[in-house]
């Protein structure tokens, strides 16, 4: 029997990394990584809550921030290959001006 | 049952189920050479033991003892963990398939396969199919060559496209089953037709048994068929380790035991999915019973065993006849053509049984 | 010390780890490899819970085709060792002592003051089952919405990372 307060310990240790990383990583795809750290940290935190109180609409949420996690790494990427293309480099410290 | 009891159960299980597994693969590669050679008006191996059949064995000891070179500036980590990788999870997709009915033995009913009957069984194989690409992927990449990148790359895009109508030619026997579980897909296609409306056809078709291909999966069956092929690499879509094309692709570098796990990784792979679609299209283990008790528990493994060979021989079959796609026409073939198809299926699976 | 809490801190321990690892790495390879091992405990957790469905979405879903896509990315540009400057340098250190403080005060007032109770092990039922109905008929109008969701990811996935139009190549000149 695990403590409900545990799940969401753990599930705010995920969280607070994934926001260290995204704000000291400088490399863009560490940073889009860091973000899917945040979304796993919440999803945790639904799932624990849905078994709490054995609401099964929390799995469902989890199944909709799945989907919408996919579909915008996808897109992340893709920009981030737009970006690489023109500007030939991954380092955000470098991507700082609007026109070339 | 006792905790004792079923971790000793699984224990004996887990080494009979990798025993078998990789005598298997040995023999599915003597079994495709031999057919192969005999396609292409040759003989096969014929040297080594009688038939050829210490041809693997010769193999494996070869590959043994090769030399094991690791080229310079490879990544190493990932170079040494993608073999493992792909093996690993081509070996534990065997973990959920049930090869006959539970066997009870002084009283505890001991299901024949390795963990208990898991609810979701179909979805852990599609995980861990999903997984495997990271062999392939993390192969081409740390090699340091780019014609392993580029094998790596076409691969694992390619096994990345084909597994979405892999899984979707397994909904529309989900839809007709109505449970992930393996156990309760085969046990939904027990018994054979017997007809409502033409009662005249009854002798004829009580010989007919209600395998899902037989009850309208026939469209599923080709999705899955020719999805499979893609997954595992094989001829006509074997276009990532074609040896004109891109030297060997992902596994250009890798030499001896490495080598190995690639190649029983792939013989695994094309077992898995033999075992596979036994279960969802052709009835897994029913077949025709009879004779003592001890015969009634081995039987259903026999039927199950020749499914999957006959499955495995239509692979080589197919291996030994059609030419390869290149790489546009096969992403072009899983996308535009395979895809809808599949997902035509679906459709008319579910109004098919809504009506 | 049931089995279950031994398994969850198992669970949660890979999970920090690799999400410390991710932190701690230069190379995006290794953090991506790290998060698809914080992936996969996560399905362990997921599985402690008794959610199946969800842990088998969470492998086949997010580190078996979301994580791909990111690895293929990094080999594709051919991401190497990020390098460290002055805005990272005191990001990391104001920042990870930052984060570090106020994850402990949080944990700390969690843990002490929160009067929620215990979670048994698999208290979510299991099959899938229990969730295809959910999915068709209370949440219907979102599973929709995702769907044409992921259909404009799709299209704008294609649109922004295909080649631009080249310049038309001149003519050769026939000798």
């Amino acid at each position: 029997m695990v403590p409900l307060s545990y799940y969401l310990v753990l599930s705010g240790i995920l969280f607070a990394c994934g926001v260290v990383g995204f704000l000291i990583k400088r490399n863009i795809i560490t940073i889009f990584m860091s973000i899917e750290l945040m979304l796993n940290g919440v999803n945790l935190s639904f799932v624990a809550f849905a078994a709490h109180w054995h609401a099964l609409a929390g799995q469902v949420f989890v199944f909709f921030v799945m989907v919408v996690a996919a579909a915008e790494a996808t897109v992340g990427l893709a920009i981030i290959i737009a970006v690489y293309r023109t500007r030939e480099t991954l380092n955000v410290d470098q991507v700082n001006l609007l026109k070339l | 049952m006792p905790i004792w009891l079923y971790i000793l159960a699984s224990v004996i299980k887990s080494a009979v189920v990798l025993v078998v597994l990789l005598t298997a693969v040995a023999y599915t590669v003597w079994l495709e050479r031999k057919v192969v050679g005999h396609i292409q008006n040759r003989w096969g191996p014929t040297r080594v033991g009688p038939f050829g059949l210490l041809q693997p064995l010769a193999d494996g000891l070869k590959l043994l003892v090769k030399e094991d070179l690791t080229p310079p500036h490879v990544y190493k980590p990932l170079y040494i963990a993608a073999p493992l990788i792909a093996i690993i999870f081509a070996l534990t997709s065997i973990a959920v398939i049930p090869f006959g009915n539970p066997v009870t033995i002084y009283g505890y009913s001991i299901p024949l396969q390795v963990t208990t009957d898991v609810n979701t069984g179909l979805l852990l194989i599609l995980g861990v199919t999903s997984i495997g690409v990271y062999g392939v992927a993390l192969a081409g990449w740390s090699s340091n060559n780019k014609y392993s990148l580029l094998g790596g790359l076409r691969a694992s895009a390619q096994m990345v496209s084909y597994e979405i109508s892999l899984g979707l030619s397994l909904v529309g026997v989900l839809i007709m089953a109505g449970s992930f579980s393996l156990h309760d897909i085969v046990d939904s296609q027990a018994g054979h037709f017997a007809s409502v409306t033409w009662p005249a056809l009854d002798p004829v078709l009580r010989f007919i048994p209600r395998w899902n291909i037989f009850t309208g999966q026939i469209i599923g069956f080709f999705c899955y068929l020719t999805a499979a092929y893609a997954e595992t690499n094989r001829i006509p879509f074997d276009l990532p380790e074609a040896e004109t094309e891109l030297v060997a692709g992902y596994h250009t570098e890798y030499s001896a035991m490495k080598f190995a796990m690639f190649f029983m990784a792939e013989y695994a792979n094309m077992i898995t999915v033999g075992c596979l679609a036994t279960l969802l299209f052709f009835g897994g283990w029913h077949g025709p019973v009879f004779g003592p008790t001890i015969l009634k528990a081995v039987l259903p493994v026999f039927w199950f065993a020749a499914k999957v060979f006959v499955f495995l021989f239509i692979y080589i079959w197919v291996r030994g006849t059609l030419p390869r796609f290149r790489y546009d026409q096969l992403m072009a073939f899983g996308w535009k053509f395979l895809l809808p198809l599949a997902l035509v299926n679906v459709i008319a699976t579910a109004i098919a049984v809504v009506w | 010390m049931s089995v279950h809490l031994v398994l969850f801190l198992a669970f949660g321990a890979v999970a920090v780890a690799g999400a410390v690892n991710l932190l701690a790495q230069t190379h995006p390879i290794n953090s991506a490899l790290s998060l698809i091992a914080v992936m996969a405990a996560l399905a362990g957790e997921y599985l402690l819970l008794g959610a199946e469905f969800v842990a088998a979405l969470q492998v086949i879903v997010y580190a078996g085709a979301v994580m791909v896509l990111f690895v293929f990315v990094i080999m594709l540009l051919n991401a190497g060792v990020e390098e460290q400057t002055t805005g990272s340098r005191v990001a990391i250190l104001f920042g990870v002592p930052g984060a570090v403080l106020g994850s402990v005060l949080v944990a700390w007032v969690v843990l002490r003051h929160s009067g929620t109770g215990e979670v048994p092990a698999g208290a979510l039922p299991g099959p899938p089952a229990t969730i295809g109905p959910l999915l068709f008929h209370e949440f219907l109008l979102p599973f929709e919405i995702t769907s044409i969701l992921i259909l404009i990811a799709i299209m704008g996935a294609v649109v922004l990372a295909s080649k631009p139009p080249s310049a038309p190549v001149p003519p050769r000149e026939e000798n």
